[in-house]
């Protein structure tokens, strides 16, 4: 089962931030930063899983990250999932992102925060995989895209863009 | 009131922000203004605020308030609403509230939505974070939906389900009819999360798995499909067919498979299949191997497929990417213990990966799995190399490391020369991260290494002579020095070059210890205690004298009291001190010290001499019985042995103290005898008259025969130690009625040194239906003839009985 999905840039600040399991709002930024602290630290040739910190449920817990350009991916998962296969998944989750986007970069993330949990919505819920073919996936969320898209055009006394 | 600003220039305006305060600053601005917009009930916006509040929420700050707008926009009917509303709920609501069991309504209304999306959106939010109660109430909407032939729907409805057996797994049998045609689904998606239902159900209860091994051939065809299918531009992956899902279904048939004959032979075919054809050119198929050797490791899999698993995990360790290194060595460590010989093979391999760059996991399992493959035959070459890593490894690792080589070391040494060495090399490289109990250990190793003495001291003294900071080093060396400082001074050593030292510079060498600043007080105790031994064994005794002296007024109290003592011994007892301060005897090794082991030496970490504080007990026994005195061998010597064991609270018990406080840690010596006060000590009594003398039987028969108790004796010479014998007493009753309280006790001569471990039980059943056994060691150093007394107390018809007897006639054997 996976935890807690995290995005954050080389600085620390997070770009997404979604949590499988309940944590209070304190617990949950503490967590962001020992995330980035622990993450931050690792060297360009080593590999890319680490022991969870004491917050997320220490040594029982993996943290599997990948660093793109700017921004980690960090997945924290226990036992039950395969190392390798979530660096697969997060591999296809940036790739989603990219089609999604156009070639997305951290300020695509930035502006449309809402837009990148609904196609991560679309591949892991309730901390399982869902889907992982990223051509169902991106069909999916062009559809709910299209259905919004059609709601604010019926509207025509105030734009409903956000 | 003018409209509120969209997301996106929210976004931009932080972004402006060029300190954190400035940021809280226009941060709470927004959030007055979206307050009062939510006052204002408005519809058209709210959606906008909401998204701005979850944006706030992410960088970390308060939004609960948003928490009931959330809840008014899933209740609205226009699917953006929904989404952000949904969004919302799962960021900012749990189960800890109750406010989230308002949804529940809304999430039912929408299950049955006729839009699929926000069908799919209910599903999504109660999957996240539904409550229990949540999840009964809709436990059944979800089943239906599991049943619906529209598959974007049946596979949210799985994951869902899977959730709501978390959460209440009485309901696990709800959903069991739906999964019957699961399996047949075409859409991969729907497969992923079936398999992941299949594998939550499977993993919960021992009857589902039951039920569920009868779909491992189904589960195989799939596998086989997806593996022959050849190029599907749908599902593919770096040229790989859906990897995801084959990972899935390894996963699945593994929990199927695990101890179950049928099916793990069903599934031995394509395991193989899989290993052998899968592309490793890419992560995704490393990924499928990966899963594939777990499984094969964890079923009942036929031993050729085992090897190749591992051989697999061999390639993987040569393997350039770090990560499949790092999950190559964590798998082997796993199986290391049940494929000893298979991963012996790839040994060099993996001693290479303790010279890997990686700090982190990937050397601690190196080292790891490196220690367990050290054996008798490869211990050399390994010990190199862990030495090797010993020194350039980081500190964390270091303490692990050391107590991983003594531990090897004392396994496998092939010579003591070699494995004396060893030590040295541990103590002087990482000598300040060996561990407190490793001392004792040490010392008590380089005491039973006779030959080695005079070449420890040397090495030893020189290498103090180096280096005095790392404790454990100085401790040991300080220990030998005082021990065997006779044979540095006469310069035999045959291993090595003999050095030319003085009296003086030894005692210069101990001295500088007592007062330099990198000495713990321990170590001073060492030291000073190594000194005084010194005075029997140097000449110059005066100047130990004045050393010690001077001592006694010193502030560690510790010192003082040793230093005051010692000198009392100078003064009043000087006639006791050759014999107190004489040479250490072998200590009998009891229990394999490694090194999570702590050397019980009467609670002080060093295994010196008693201290002379003792005196008093030594006289005071003297009084009471002599001759008891000498056929017990209680003399004034009362180092480390394993002779009498425990005090009985009774009147004999300063005796005993004599004997046997000094036990080495290991199994409990035989139990106190009952002790009803008006029993006199044991063995004390009858003996300072005439001693009762039994049936004394020649050995072979029954040592002790009397009132249905029958005492036979078997004889076998411990290994290494041919002076020791091993003699097991089995006792067996005749009787209508069991003994209990059964306490057997024996004494030897002076000459002779006993252990008794403990019985195998108090009770010796009655009409011979079992025997109690107890083993005793005799360490017969002179090789005299074995004579043993022995007592015996037991209950009997509700009567305590006790006897004594002397054993005489043990065979030549036994004792030559």
């Amino acid at each position: 089962m996976i935890k807690a999905i995290l995005i954050f840039n080389n600085h620390g600040k997070p770009r997404l931030s979604k949590f499988y399991e309940h944590y209070n709002e304190d617990t949950e930024q503490q967590i962001i930063r020992e995330t980035f602290h622990l993450v931050s630290k690792r060297d360009e040739n080593v590999c890319n899983f680490l022991e969870g910190g004491m917050l997320i449920g220490g040594s029982d817990y993996k943290l599997i990250y990948r660093h793109y350009a700017t921004l980690y991916f960090v997945f924290c998962v226990d036992s039950s999932e395969s190392e390798l296969g979530i660096l697969d998944l997060i591999q296809v989750f940036v790739e989603t992102l990219d089609k999604c986007f156009e070639n997305v970069c951290e300020l695509d993330l930035i502006f449309h925060v809402d837009k990148v949990h609904n196609i991560l919505a679309e591949m892991v819920m309730g901390g399982m995989v869902l889907e992982t073919n990223m051509n169902e996936i991106i069909t999916q969320v062009d559809a709910q895209n299209k259905m919004e898209k059609a709601e604010t055009f019926i509207f025509q006394s105030t734009r409903q863009d956000r | 009131m003018p409209a509120p600003i969209r997301l996106r220039e929210l976004i931009r305006t932080i972004r402006t922000a060029r300190t954190q305060a400035e940021e809280r600053e226009m941060i709470q601005k927004e959030c007055a203004a979206i307050r009062s917009s939510f006052r204002e009930e408005d519809n058209t916006y709210r959606c906008r605020n909401v998204a701005k509040l979850l944006y706030m929420h992410m960088l970390g700050y308060p939004a609960h308030f948003g928490q009931l707008e959330c809840l008014k926009l899933i209740a609205s009917q226009k699917f953006t609403d929904k989404r952000i509303g949904y969004l919302g709920a799962m960021l900012l609501l749990d189960e800890r509230q109750d406010v989230h069991l308002l949804m529940t309504n809304c999430i039912k209304n929408d299950l049955n939505h006729s839009t699929q999306y926000v069908q799919g959106l209910a599903l999504c939010t109660l999957g996240c974070m539904g409550s229990s109660e949540m999840c009964r109430d809709l436990a059944g909407e979800v089943e239906k939906l599991l049943k619906t032939s529209n598959s974007y729907l049946r596979k949210k409805a799985a994951l869902c389900a899977v959730h709501v057996i978390r959460k209440v797994p009485e309901l696990m049998e709800m959903f069991l009819p739906a999964t019957k045609n699961l399996l047949s689904e075409k859409n991969h998606g729907v497969l992923h999360t079936s398999v992941v239902l299949l594998t939550e159900m499977c993993e919960r209860s021992p009857d589902m798995l039951a039920h569920f091994r009868k779909l491992v051939p189904q589960l195989v065809r799939i596998l086989k499909n997806l593996i022959m299918s050849g190029y599907s531009p749908e599902h593919d992956v770096s040229g790989i067919s859906d990897p995801f899902l084959q990972v899935r279904i390894l996963r699945l048939l593994r929990i199927l498979g695990k101890g179950d004959d049928d099916s793990s032979e069903a599934m031995n075919d394509i395991l193989a299949q899989v290993a052998t054809n899968t592309e490793t050119s890419k992560n995704v198929g490393n990924a499928i191997l990966y899963e594939t050797v777990l499984t094969i490791m964890d079923i009942k899999s036929e031993s050729g497929l085992r090897v190749l698993a591992i051989n697999i995990l061999g390639r993987f360790l040569l393997n350039n990417d770090k990560n499949i290194r790092y999950v190559a060595l964590t798998s082997l460590l796993k199986t290391v213990q049940t494929d000893h010989n298979a991963v012996q093979r790839h040994r060099s391999t993996i001693v290479d990966c303790l010279k890997d760059l990686d700090v982190s996991i990937k050397r601690l399992r190196a080292m790891e799995l490196s220690f367990a493959l050290v054996n008798g035959n490869n211990i050399r070459g390994m010990m190199k190399e862990l030495l090797y890593f010993l020194d350039s490894c980081d500190p964390e690792f270091k303490a692990d490391c050391a107590s991983g080589v003594f531990l090897a070391a004392e396994k496998y040494a092939p010579s003591k020369r070699w494995h004396i060495d060893t030590i040295m090399r541990v103590l002087t490289t990482a000598g300040s991260y060996v561990r407190d109990d490793s001392v004792p250990n040490l010392i008590q190793l380089i005491t039973n290494s006779v030959e080695m003495h005079a070449y420890t001291v040397q090495r030893l003294y020189k290498a103090l002579l180096d280096d005095i900071s790392q404790q454990p080093l100085v401790q040991v060396a300080s220990w030998c020095i005082g021990e065997y400082g006779d044979l540095l001074l006469s310069g035999q050593c045959e291993e090595e070059e003999p050095i030319q030292v003085t009296e003086d510079e030894v005692l210069d060498v101990l001295e500088g210890l007592l007062v330099s600043n990198l000495s713990t007080p321990v170590t001073r105790g060492y030291s000073l205690t190594a000194i005084m031994k010194l005075s029997t064994r140097f000449s110059s005794v005066n100047r130990i004298k004045k050393v010690v002296s001077i001592y006694g007024s010193s502030i560690d109290v510790e010192l003082q009291q040793r230093a005051v003592e010692y000198n009392a011994l100078f003064k009043k007892y000087d006639h006791m001190r050759p014999a107190l301060l004489e040479r250490m005897p072998i200590m009998e090794k009891t229990a394999s010290n490694g090194p999570t082991e702590i050397v019980q030496t009467n609670g002080e970490t060093e295994p010196s001499v008693v201290e002379p504080k003792h005196p008093p007990p030594v006289n005071q026994p003297a009084s009471q019985g002599n001759d008891l005195l000498d056929l017990l061998g209680g003399n004034d010597v009362p180092v480390i042995q394993t002779t009498m064991p425990t005090k009985p609270a009774s009147a004999g018990g300063e005796l005993l103290d004599l004997l046997g406080d000094l036990s080495l840690g290991g199994p409990a010596p035989a139990p106190a005898p009952p002790a009803p006060a008006s029993q006199p000590p044991f063995l004390l009594d009858g003996l300072s008259s005439q001693p009762l003398f039994n049936d004394i039987a020649a050995a072979g028969e029954a040592a002790y025969n009397k009132n249905g108790l029958k005492i036979d004796f078997t004889f076998e010479r411990a290994n290494p130690n041919p002076n020791v014998a091993v003699i097991t007493i089995h006792a067996s009753n005749s009787t209508e009625a069991d003994m209990t309280d059964f306490v057997f006790q024996a004494a030897v001569p002076k000459t002779f040194q006993l252990q008794l471990l403990s019985p195998s039980s108090n009770v010796v059943p009655a009409l011979n239906q079992g025997t109690v056994t107890q083993v005793i060691r005799v360490l017969n150093q002179q090789k005299q003839q074995l004579r043993m007394r022995i007592k015996l107390t037991y209950t009997h018809k509700g009567s305590a009985v006790q006897d004594l007897a002397e054993v005489n006639n043990f065979p030549p054997q036994s004792w030559q």
